[in-house]
């Protein structure tokens, strides 16, 4: 039903399709198998295009993820800061690698590749809120306030 | 709001709005997504309360006004507020400072000494604005008025003489005459390749014209002569974040160039004025986003967006189309798939988008930088803009200088200005007084440049000369800390990632090349990896389609070509000399700088290290993951990599 009216909402149209799956994924957090059945179904575009777009952009998850998202920027302004030791801090501490939920479906840790804050680098930005200068020693600390 | 239709109801307008010099101190906050990711928001709505605490009564009208804007540049000492009219710089304020400030500097016209700048060369506190050697040797024609209005306010942008270009344009040029004041000024696109503005908006007016033509003999005039006026806003370049900056900061200035674009591109005298213009702006950029909406709705409540634009008969409407994070669609032929809802695959040139863009139609696209020159162009004159700058690169740049250096930030300077003026004077220098080892430009396309050519004047022409290219203006400064065979797999990392897999020489070369670098930085890799690696990155080049595979082959070309040394360090002696690859290099304590502090020891999540209070702490080798954390905790610089 959600994703009827979504659909709805950008008039059934086909070239409507990016804004749809966004529209899909900020309702659900990722795009489940029958979203995208049915997104290709009432757009009458082949279920394998949709599965293209769908996985061919990055913003779209194609797997479940968990409550809290954490996403590390590795820019390269955070590059040269260590921020690849903060993807592998994070990575260490939850036990997951990029792009993976840990099993309680808390935590997803997520990388990009700018947010365009270079000053603060390397930042963390955990459901929205912008932590900047982090370091390995900081990454507990950040991400214990996040647990239940 | 009644819409405007003639000129001089903008005059009209501006007399009736609020006066733009108020007798009140105005302070101004930065408040663009970095100051908002630094606390801005929290001294913004201490601000507020203090004011209104300290203001009550009679006193009410002597309150200062508090403006809110995007970015002012300067992101190294966020949250700053300048205070109007005197030019008050405060940095790195907390929402505790806010009290002091009202009383001591508004009330009682005193400078609070400890939150002024400090100059990180001298020394010396810097109290007003205009004296910071920052700002100074900037020249900051587009990015400059960020920090004079509310971007959330089509007024502010009116008194600052917003939209008279517009005005003038639609009044008193010709569509022909627009164009040549653009081809004369000589602006060139701030994406990256530089093509000639004027250029371009010239031949997608002739494929415009060649369908009119055809209009009189289908007479379906709707659907024939209708172009796509886009603007490129999907910054993608890593370390590049200007084009988010005034989008944020000043959005009315962009739509005011794509409007005077469009009609420039699109309208016939006496014939159908139809175009359609789209922002295609990165998801990544949530305040961008709201704020050009919010910028797109103002605009066409004021009649400057719309059905006949000040009262000219010219018709114009932009919408925004969000991007979903895939940095090739950058590429103007896969942003025109992205916005036609498939996936961004960039395709064969000719025809080439002014001919046949969005839908089949023409298509002009220009990145955001570039709308944003075009009203100062229409008003100031081409003559007056080409005298800024080098022979063939004219008008200012805006940099986002980053990195290892001082001052992080925004900075705008005239094209042909030295890489050295830009590192020393404009960015402070490096930090903790390392050793600069090179600038990065132009993002994943571009190259390193070292040491020597500092002095390198910067231009579309001098920076491919050395190896790289302009790009969106993305400056990484690097010191003898960051190790150039590290960024070379940095940035093939990310070009793997983002190659969109079309052309098999981008798709495996960029993997190819990637694991080669792997291969050195894990001490797996013989010295013949570095011909193989050179051969590769020339077969990339010439064989792919797209710039992103064009170009691919510059981190690893410019590496080569200025630090060979470090790649041969890699390979031969097993030895990374900036202590970064983490299979090349080992972690130790010196035992004279150790205080016993016991920092690393509790810290450390492995246990490796070792150790009583105040006696030297000792490091396991076989425990130790190299990750890092004992050398950030340590305050006594005793945590050594070799």
């Amino acid at each position: 039903m959600q994703i009827d009216n979504i659909i709805q909402k950008h008039k059934t149209q086909k070239e409507a399709l990016i804004p749809i799956l966004q529209d899909i994924q900020v309702e659900l957090n990722w795009l489940p198998p029958e979203a995208i059945k049915e997104v290709a179904q009432k757009l009458a575009i082949p279920l394998i295009d949709v599965y293209g777009v769908a996985s061919f952009y990055r913003a779209f998850s194609l797997k479940p993820r968990g409550k809290h998202i954490i996403t590390v920027c590795l820019g390269t302004a955070c590059h040269v800061r260590g921020g690849a030791r903060i993807v592998a801090e994070v990575s260490r501490k939850l036990n997951i690698e990029p792009d993976e939920t840990t099993e309680d479906m808390q935590f997803t840790l997520e990388t990009v590749n700018c947010l365009g804050c270079c000053a603060i680098g390397p930042v963390v930005v955990i459901d929205g809120e912008y932590y900047g200068g982090v370091t390995s020693s900081k990454v507990n600390s950040i991400i214990s306030k996040y647990r239940k | 709001m009644t819409k405007i239709m003639t000129n001089n109801q903008i005059s009209e307008e501006l007399k009736n709005m609020r006066a733009c010099s108020s007798e009140v101190p105005c302070i101004v906050i930065s408040c663009g997504t970095c100051g908002e990711a630094r606390g801005a928001l929290k001294v913004v709505e201490s601000f507020k309360d203090e004011i209104k605490r300290q203001f009550v009564g009679e006193s009410r009208r002597l309150a200062p006004t508090l403006r809110i804007t995007g970015c002012h540049g300067f992101c190294q000492v966020e949250p700053n507020i300048i205070i109007e009219p005197k030019g008050i710089f405060y940095v790195k304020l907390k929402p505790e400072d806010v009290k002091e400030i009202i009383t001591e500097t508004i009330i009682n016209n005193k400078i609070v000494d400890r939150l002024s700048y400090v100059d990180p060369i001298t020394g010396k506190k810097i109290a007003y604005e205009k004296d910071i050697p920052f700002y100074k040797s900037q020249q900051r024609l587009i990015s400059g008025n960020n920090c004079k209005i509310d971007p959330t306010s089509i007024d502010d942008y009116i008194c600052i003489g917003g939209y008279k270009a517009l005005a003038k344009a639609l009044s008193t040029m010709t569509p022909e005459d627009i164009i040549a004041d653009i081809k004369k000024s000589g602006l060139r696109g701030r994406g990256g390749a530089g093509f000639p503005t004027g250029r371009k908006w010239e031949l997608c007016r002739k494929a415009v014209s060649g369908k009119q033509l055809a209009v009189s003999e289908t007479q379906k005039p709707e659907s024939l002569n209708l172009a796509y006026i886009i603007c490129n806003a999907d910054e993608g370049d890593p370390g590049a974040y200007m084009d988010r900056s005034l989008l944020e900061g000043n959005p009315h200035s962009v739509l005011e160039g794509m409007i005077i674009g469009a009609y420039a591109i699109g309208a016939k005298k006496g014939g159908q004025h139809h175009s359609q213009g789209i922002v295609y702006v990165r998801n990544e950029y949530p305040l961008a986003v709201k704020n050009i909406n919010i910028a797109i709705e103002q605009a066409k409540e004021y009649g400057f967006l719309g059905e006949d634009i000040l009262g000219s008969g010219f018709d114009f409407d932009i919408q925004i189309t969000k991007g979903a994070g895939a940095f090739v669609c950058g590429e103007e032929t896969a942003l025109i798939l992205s916005i036609e809802g498939k996936k961004g695959m960039p395709k064969q040139r000719p025809p080439y988008p002014v001919q046949k863009g969005v839908w089949g139609k023409p298509t002009n696209i220009n990145n955001v930088e570039t709308w944003a020159n075009v009203p100062s162009i229409i008003n100031n004159g081409a003559e007056w803009y080409s005298k800024i700058g080098t022979d063939k690169s004219k008008g200012t740049k805006i940099f986002s200088l980053v990195g290892k250096i001082n001052n992080t930030g925004l900075v705008e300077v005239p094209m042909g200005i030295s890489l050295r003026k830009i590192v020393y004077d404009i960015g402070g220098g490096i930090p903790e007084g390392k050793e600069f080892k090179a600038v990065q430009t132009g993002g994943p396309s571009g190259g390193c440049i070292p040491k020597e050519l500092l002095d390198l004047p910067v231009d579309y022409e001098k920076l491919a000369e050395v190896g790289s290219i302009m790009g969106s203006g993305g400056m990484i400064v690097m010191d003898e800390n960051t190790c150039m065979v590290d960024i070379a797999k940095y940035f093939m990392n990310f070009l793997r990632d983002e190659s969109c897999g079309k052309c098999l020489s981008c798709r495996e070369g960029t993997s190819r090349m990637y694991e080669i670098l792997t291969d050195i930085t894990e001490a797996r890799a013989t010295m013949e990896a570095l011909d193989l690696l050179e051969e590769l990155a020339g077969v990339v080049k010439d064989a792919s389609m797209c710039g992103l595979g064009q170009t691919a082959g510059n981190p690893v070309l410019s590496t080569l070509r200025y630090f060979r040394d470090e790649y041969i360090a890699h390979i031969r002696d097993k030895r990374c000399p900036a202590g970064v690859c983490k299979d090349l290099i080992t972690y130790s304590i010196d035992a004279e700088l150790c205080t016993g502090c016991m920092a690393c020891v509790k810290i450390c999540p492995q246990e490796a290290i070792t150790g009583k209070k105040k006696e030297p702490h000792k490091l396991e080798q076989d425990k130790c993951i190299k990750c890092g954390a004992c050398k950030d905790i340590c305050k006594f610089n005793a945590v050594k990599v070799k």
